[in-house]
């Protein structure tokens, strides 16, 4: 990935992030986030591994379309509700987000040892980025964090079952 | 990366994007004529190729009328000159965009489908495949998955009751038929050993048994059915039509939409049916496999050979494929006209108690089957 790919990417990247959170309208909201999505995705494509950004694309983009369901019938078609208007809630967000920006300006100004840049440009192993390989290490190394992720995404599907039946 | 194979992939893109939109038409023309034969009607016949300004006079009026003129050149140009109305209360945005969200997705999804093996032409191998994906099956997925977000717009930005029920019943359709698609498309994955549509092509050729070509159909029926049925309700189409059903919804998600917008949605509908059936020729009908013919000509099974010109086999190939698809094309057409509409309640149960547990037995005799043969192998 060259540097003008980058940028352009990394732009439209944050200001649909920006948008996310300040757009007063629900649909909009998460449409914004599809596009973060999406263009996180395309990150992944121009860095080679390509299962992990049809993945991306499958998982996340498809489930912010239950967050849009979730928008169109539980907040009833409103656009910003007063409560998120509140001042100290901008106050807390405001110096919350300053505090992250100084971190990250402080990390990559070289002030907590020197952060390397790594490019695509330097080589990649064969097959890098291919379903043969991401299974390989996913089955072989990362078995353990697999099968409990697996499970702990069990234990909510059964959880959610559960409480749906109590209610019912 | 090089002038030259930038240049092939282009044109490769612009051939496939050719086929899709040549094939959506005739499926309009199918659709109309077919549906009309199966109803008993006589179907569209108002407009004949003697009507045409350049040849009025000149032609003398036909006796019959298969409605070519009239489904693929009156109609379009109707639709297209039609009024486009944006209703006050819609989001106006929202409203332009929702259905250019739904076309993008379904055309692009076509490209990572191979629409033939490789032709060597001065020293250079040419997939012909428009995407050479190592992740075809999941582009696809990806693609199909995006697409909902077209139809759920557009209902939202209606601002129309029966629209939004339209795109709510899509949404809750769609990703419940995704679920069951995805399983039984592990089946696949599983017997082929990769997520390559080519290769998967690929590995299609032959004969097994010394009769049968060596298509998927005969280790994934089950898969087949339920990828079929699931690809049906995927592409909104009768009797899985309920989004856009049109005694209780006008015409569901796009009720609000007029002239082009409203055949670009009609057109998406086409193109996801078009979809399903290339990745069923692709996935258990062998693709651009067609029996006996390999890249150097035909082989006969008791040992015969007739050599071929390798752009002549390209070119058999290539419509062979096109004819599986738009044979599977024509089937989900004749499903829509025959069959009635499900119930809301009678399409979840289909898709929840019953797609979806076959589905997992499928993968679960796939794995079962593929473990004992690779033991018997050792």
């Amino acid at each position: 990935m060259n540097l003008l790919t980058f940028i352009i990417l990394a732009i439209l990247m944050v200001g649909s992030a920006v948008a996310v959170v300040i757009h007063p309208s629900p649909v909009y909201s998460a449409l914004s986030l599809v596009v973060v999505m999406s263009l996180l995705a395309v990150y992944f494509l121009f860095l080679n591994a390509h299962v992990v950004g049809a993945l991306q694309i499958i998982v996340y983009a498809g489930a912010v379309m239950v967050l849009f369901l979730f928008v169109i019938m539980l907040l009833n078609l409103q656009t910003d509700s007063r409560e998120t208007q509140q001042s100290e809630m901008k106050m807390s967000a405001g110096i919350l987000c300053a505090v992250l920006i100084g971190e990250l300006i402080f990390l990559l100004g070289g002030g907590g040892g020197r952060l390397e840049l790594q490019t695509s440009q330097q080589q990649l192993p064969e097959g890098f980025g291919t379903m043969q390989a991401l299974s390989e290490r996913l089955f072989t190394d990362f078995v353990l964090p697999f099968e409990i992720t697996s499970v702990l995404l069990l234990v909510a599907a059964v959880g959610a079952v559960v409480l749906a039946r109590r209610q019912a | 990366m090089d002038p030259i194979s930038l240049l092939i992939d282009a044109v490769l893109v612009i051939v496939v994007f050719a086929i899709v939109m040549q094939i959506a038409p005739l499926l309009l023309w199918i659709e109309r004529k077919g549906s009309a034969v199966l109803q008993d009607r006589i179907g569209a016949n108002r407009v004949s190729i003697s009507d045409i300004p350049l040849f009025k006079g000149r032609l003398k009026k036909l006796p019959f009328n298969i409605g070519i003129v009239n489904t693929l050149i009156a109609d379009p140009i109707k639709l297209f000159t039609k009024e486009d109305f944006i209703p006050p209360g819609a989001d106006k945005l929202l409203h332009t965009l929702a259905p250019i969200l739904a076309l993008v997705p379904a055309l692009v999804a076509m490209m990572a489908v191979p629409i033939g093996d490789v032709i060597v032409i001065a020293g250079r191998t040419i997939e012909l495949q428009a995407a050479r994906l190592n992740v075809g099956i999941l582009y696809i997925l990806a693609m199909v998955s995006l697409g909902v977000y077209g139809i759920v717009l557009a209902g939202w930005s209606s601002n129309n009751r029966w629209a939004l029920l339209g795109s709510i019943r899509a949404s809750a359709q769609m990703i419940s038929y995704e679920i069951a698609m995805g399983l039984a498309l592990i089946g696949v994955v599983l017997t082929y050993g990769t997520i390559d549509l080519q290769e998967i092509n690929r590995a299609q050729g032959g004969l097994v048994l010394g009769v049968l070509p060596n298509w998927g159909i005969f280790y994934q029926p089950l898969a087949f059915l339920i990828f079929l049925t699931a690809g049906i309700a995927e592409s909104k189409r009768a009797p899985f039509d309920l989004p856009e059903a049109e005694p209780e919804l006008i015409s569901g998600y796009f009720t609000e939409y007029s002239g082009a917008k409203q055949s670009i949605f009609m057109l998406v509908d086409f193109l996801e049916s078009l979809i399903v059936a290339a990745l069923i020729a692709t996935l258990f009908f062998g693709g651009w496999q067609v029996p006996l013919l390999e890249r150097d000509g035909i082989h006969f099974p008791w040992g015969g050979f007739y050599p071929l010109p390798q752009v002549l086999v390209a070119i058999i190939q290539v419509h062979a494929f096109l004819i599986k698809v738009i044979f599977f094309c024509w089937l989900q057409i004749m499903i829509r006209w025959t069959l009635p509409r499900f119930r809301y309640d009678q399409l979840m149960v289909l898709g929840w108690k019953i797609l979806l547990p076959l589905a997992l037995v499928n993968v679960m005799l796939t794995a079962l089957v593929l473990l004992i043969a690779q033991n018997l192998a050792l």
